[in-house]
């Protein structure tokens, strides 16, 4: 199935990354999955100050340092190399998932290759070719108080990411509660997608049609709107 | 008292074919490539490792991948930069993967060094890499049965020893390495540093060292992803 749309109007990575970022309140303790999820952090609020984590064992990591700089003992998840900020610490692995899972962290932010109606998410791997690789993504679907996904409404090929049933393996089931994508915010509650706000390019029908699952209304809908970036 | 071992070789002497080897580091962060390499050195055979990844480039976990001593992986994320030497035994199955979930894998080691033989987490439940494991209902929510995880011997790169094995780590080089130590039978540390009892102040010791067997100094270790960068190969 491919869908096309009248016109082009979507949001960019960065914007929807900065989409994302105005819910983050201030003082959220938050875990951005590697990769996309990583562009949140440059959008925080003026005045609103969230302190992340990584999974490897630091809250509270900043910027990466200067080219030349880097201390390779000092690393995010995603073994790029990170700065601290004041009020940061260090911790073993059983303590950061047990940051994970036992529901201390407010946010994570992921990625996906699907998520479902029911908020079932699917971000791991997409066949069982190559080699299986899982790292900390079945663990932080669970545990963050909430936890959002950033992604294109559509794969590259046309076809809807936010989908009845996930095609995919699964990496956490029922476990997301808000998604952000390049044209709409749409929360997940009680098994259904509740369209929160959409491009004000896009009529109800247009979105209806880029969407592998019945869109909801529950309250107004707002435009999804983002300063370019 | 003094667990302190001059050659890394001696550290490692008891290593044998056929046994499980907990290594620390996450990435190149807390990698005891020296210990590795020592190990490599006695070209063993169908060992077990467990280390949150499974090597890169042809160094460290890499090079023991590469010199056949690795019959079994078990680890979260079997990726790197370079991940050819996994990749490529894998493919040609010739070596066998466990893939946990980092957290839980974490959780596993931390329930083996802890004596509890099995606890229940949300994580994978619903997805493949729970098939075949028991899952019980708490306050309304699925939970997976998982299984403690010990190893007959543990490697791991620390900052200071000393000589009765209370160990500091430096940032996030410590990782798995404070969980690997309790639950290994037999703890192996390469230290960057030894100084006498009392030379670190018993509110900093982060693992005791009670868990910790050996202790071997590298003055100035050798860090994973530098030899990464410049393209080294031990073999």
């Amino acid at each position: 199935m491919t869908l096309a749309l009248s016109h082009n109007a979507k949001l960019s990575n960065a914007q929807i990354a900065w989409r994302a970022a105005q819910d983050i309140a201030d003082g959220a303790y938050v875990n951005l999955g590697i990769g996309f999820p990583e562009m949140v952090a440059s959008y925080q609020l003026p005045g609103r100050e969230a302190i992340f984590h990584t999974e490897n064992g630091i809250l509270n990591f900043g910027e990466p340092p200067a080219p030349g700089e880097e201390d390779w003992d000092l690393i995010n998840a995603g073994k790029k190399a990170v700065t601290l900020k004041p009020g940061a610490s260090f911790f073993h692995h059983a303590d950061s998932f047990a940051m994970v899972r036992g529901g201390h962290l407010d946010v994570a932010i992921l990625g996906a290759y699907q998520v479902s109606q029911n908020g079932d998410l699917a971000n791991w791997r997409v066949g069982k070719k190559g080699v299986p690789a899982v790292g900390g993504a079945m663990d932080l679907a669970h545990g963050a108080k909430q936890v959002f996904v950033i992604t294109e409404h559509l794969t590259k090929t046309g076809e809807p990411k936010l989908v009845e049933r996930c095609s995919f393996p699964l990496t956490g089931v029922a476990c997301v509660t808000r998604v952000y994508t390049s044209h709409a915010v749409i929360d997940i509650a009680a098994g259904r997608f509740v369209l929160r706000e959409k491009l004000p390019e896009l009529s109800l029908d247009e979105l209806q049609k880029i969407t592998g699952a019945p869109l909801h209304l529950d309250g107004p809908v707002t435009d999804l709107v983002a300063p370019e970036l | 008292m003094d667990k302190t071992v001059e050659a890394l070789a001696d550290a490692v002497s008891d290593i044998g074919d056929g046994a499980s080897v907990m290594i620390g580091g996450f990435g190149g962060a807390g990698a005891p490539i020296e210990l590795i390499h020592a190990l490599i050195d006695k070209r063993l055979k169908n060992l077990t490792v467990i280390n949150n990844n499974a090597g890169n480039g042809s160094i460290g976990i890499a090079a023991m991948i590469d010199a056949g001593m690795v019959a079994r992986m078990i680890c979260s994320f079997p990726r790197s930069s370079d991940p050819r030497a996994f990749t490529e035994r894998y493919l040609a199955g010739k070596i066998e993967l466990e893939l946990v979930p980092q957290g839980t894998l974490a959780e596993r080691i931390r329930a083996g060094g802890a004596g509890i033989p099995a606890f229940y987490t949300p994580t994978t439940y619903g997805t493949e890499l729970a098939e075949g494991k028991p899952v019980a209902e708490f306050e309304g929510r699925h939970y997976v049965q998982e299984r403690w995880l010990k190893a007959d011997f543990a490697l791991v790169k620390a900052q200071l020893g000393d000589t009765q094995g209370n160990l500091t780590y430096n940032q996030a080089a410590r990782n798995f390495s404070p969980l690997m130590c309790m639950a290994a039978a037999t703890t192996i540390a390469q230290v960057s540093r030894i100084v006498p009892p009392g030379g670190i102040d018993p509110e900093n010791v982060i693992t005791p060292g009670i868990f910790v067997d050996r202790v071997v100094e590298v003055a100035d270790p050798q860090q994973e992803e530098d030899l990464i960068r410049a393209g080294a190969v031990y073999a």
